[in-house]
This record gives C-alpha cells, sequence and structure tokens, in this order.
C-alpha cells in the first residue's frame, strides 16, 4: 500500500502550501495526474485518501485523479504509438523497444482549487 | 460570501521522496561511496548473490549494506558473517524503502563507521517487483535481479521495475536446464522495455557469469581503480 505513503505526502504538501496562504482559505478540490505507467493505482489513492483525510481541514475536499494513457515514440518510425501494458512495449510496426515515454509516468501535484469568504 | 481560486501547484507527488534521495546521493558522493539499490521479487536470490559478491570483491574494495526486510534480520545477519557492516532497516509494514529510511541507515552507518574508507554500499530492498522501482533512495544505479524460476513474462507483467533497472541479473541459472524456460525469451522481454540495461546471466550456486557482474561492479566504483 504505497498509496498510503503518498497520501501522506501529498496531505503534507498541501497543508505547506496552505499555511503560505493568506486569509481562510477552504481547500475544495485537489487535482492530480496519475500516468497508467506507474506503480499507483488511482482507486487506492482515492481510498487512502478518504481515510486520511477524516478529521483534517481536508475533510470535505474531493480528490480529482486524471489518468494519462502510456503513449511512446518510435525514432525509425517518427511516429506516436500506444503500447499494451502487460502485452506489448515494442513498436507494433519496426518492434524497436520502448525508448522515449511521451506519457504514462506522471505522478502529479496538478493545483488545488479553495474558497475564499470574502468581505462584503 | 465564497469566492473560488485555483492555485497551479505542478509538484510531483513524490516530491519529498526524491528530494531525500538527492540529499542521501550528495551525502555519499562527498564520502566518495558508490550507492547500488538491489531490487527483485522475494526469492530471487539477492542475499546470496550478495554474499558471493562480498567475497569476492573483499580484499579490493571497502563494502557496506543497508538491509531492507520488512520484518527480521535474518538476512542482515548472513551478510554480517561476510565481513562488513550491515545496517538492517525493518520497514514494517511498508513494502519497500523510501530516502527517509535509507537516510536513517546512512546517518547509522556514519555513527558506527569511518565513511570515508568506504567505497561501496548495496542497498538491499524489500523483496517487491511493484513499488520500490517509484521509490529512488539516492542509489547510483539500480540493479534488478530476475531468477529462472518466475517464469519468462514477469519484465511484461512489473514493467516499471525492469524499465528503470541500469543492471538486469537474470539469477539461479543453473537452474534452467529442469525448467521449461527460454532465457532468451526473458532477456527479449526485457529488450522491448529496456534497451540500455546491461544484463548478466548468473549463478551465485556455481559461481557461473559473476566475473561479468564483478566487472560492471568495478566500472561503477572509481575507486576500484585506483
Amino acid at each position: 500500500m504505497h498509496e498510503t505513503d503518498m497520501t501522506k505526502a501529498l496531505i503534507l504538501t498541501v497543508k505547506d502550501w496552505l499555511s503560505e496562504q493568506s486569509g481562510h482559505p477552504v481547500v475544495e478540490r485537489i487535482h492530480l495526474t496519475v500516468g497508467q505507467f506507474t506503480c499507483v493505482e488511482p482507486a487506492s489513492l482515492q481510498f487512502a485518501f478518504r481515510a486520511q483525510v477524516q478529521g483534517t481541514f481536508l475533510e470535505k475536499s474531493d480528490l480529482v485523479i486524471e489518468e494519462t494513457p502510456l503513449l511512446a515514440f518510435c525514432h525509425p518510425c517518427q511516429q506516436e504509438y500506444r503500447p499494451e501494458i502487460g502485452l506489448q512495449y515494442a513498436c507494433p510496426v519496426c518492434q524497436s523497444p520502448l525508448e522515449d515515454i511521451l506519457s504514462g509516468r506522471e505522478l502529479k501535484i496538478n493545483r488545488v482549487e479553495f474558497s475564499q469568504p470574502t468581505s462584503v | 460570501m465564497h469566492q473560488t481560486f485555483d492555485a497551479t501547484l505542478e509538484m510531483n507527488l513524490l516530491h519529498a521522496n526524491q528530494h531525500g534521495a538527492d540529499k542521501n546521493r550528495a551525502q555519499l558522493d562527498s564520502w566518495g561511496i558508490t550507492c547500488l539499490n538491489l531490487m527483485s521479487s522475494p526469492g530471487s536470490g539477492k542475499t546470496q548473490l550478495l554474499e558471493k559478491t562480498l567475497q569476492q570483491l573483499n580484499s579490493e574494495l571497502q563494502m557496506a549494506v543497508i538491509e531492507g526486510d520488512m520484518t527480521t534480520q535474518l538476512d542482515a545477519e548472513r551478510l554480517r558473517r561476510c565481513g562488513v557492516p550491515v545496517i538492517a532497516i525493518n520497514t514494517g509494514r511498508a513494502c519497500h524503502l523510501d530516502s527517509r529510511m535509507v537516510a536513517g541507515g546512512l546517518l547509522q552507518f556514519a555513527n558506527e563507521q569511518q565513511p570515508n574508507e568506504f567505497d561501496l554500499v548495496f542497498v538491499e530492498n524489500v523483496g517487491n517487483l511493484v513499488c520500490p522501482a517509484e521509490f529512488e533512495v539516492g542509489e547510483h544505479a539500480k540493479v534488478a535481479l530476475l531468477s529462472v524460476t518466475e517464469g519468462e513474462d514477469k519484465p511484461l507483467k512489473y514493467p516499471i521495475m525492469f524499465r528503470e533497472a541500469d543492471c538486469l541479473l537474470i539469477t539461479k541459472i543453473d537452474l534452467a536446464p529442469f525448467l521449461e524456460i527460454d532465457i532468451e525469451t526473458i532477456v527479449a522481454n526485457v529488450r522491448q522495455i529496456n534497451s540500455k540495461a546491461d544484463i548478466f546471466l548468473v549463478s551465485a550456486k556455481t559461481g557461473e557469469g559473476l566475473d561479468h557482474w564483478l566487472d560492471w561492479i568495478r566500472q561503477k566504483t572509481p575507486a576500484s581503480c585506483c
């Protein structure tokens, strides 16, 4: 369950960020990007997040996870292709090994949506 | 009234671990130590390979081991018999070593030894083909092991580990004649994902192929050429 560790790191990062903001911002949504070619399972991350934020400043916040597909670039063919994870990683046309990964390795905290009470 | 805002963070989810790994590497560099991170599934032969490696390089290099296991000191005790300092880290429920645990191990190592006198530190990671691949600990190179008894398909099923490896050791090759396994298929499956890793076929039991692995270590360890 390394998703638990990652969630802890995520909460700490957001907490640090929040402490640098002025006023009393309330975190509404945290947006993550998780690539399909990582060791992270979005459902486990979501589960770990819900369990760990109970009773904290993030209890009412949503975690939004965007998954990015594995996309590779084949140099001999000068073309993008989509490797099939578990089956075929080499270029389906020329069989060159998986070299450059264009997307799918992301593990990123993208942005935070938050609200601020406004003085009327 | 509430107003909604958006803030861009663009931060790596493993930022804290990566930062710790970079610090560990800088610390190792300051001591002139090369660090190799050994990773594989449980039972693929990491500890036996290390025993043979330590015995054979003992006269050339000053070595130490940071030994990660969920529980017990069994492996650490085996390696201490090879005459090198071994720092044991029990990860408890965690399925991999992270940079914070290894930082603790390095601190203990520095307290007990003269780190400047050492050339090489092996990190024996927790047996697991999944998570250790995502958690850098400050190593200079990643070494993955795959034993012939595990099957040809593992590089396809656990691609991140084999993608990240700088060196792959196919272990227990003395058992290959007794199994329906094709080593060329293992290599081809690894090559689909990783065209650059150095691949060696070894048997820690018979010693077959170990010379190539030992030469690879010597190349990675600047101290060995002086």
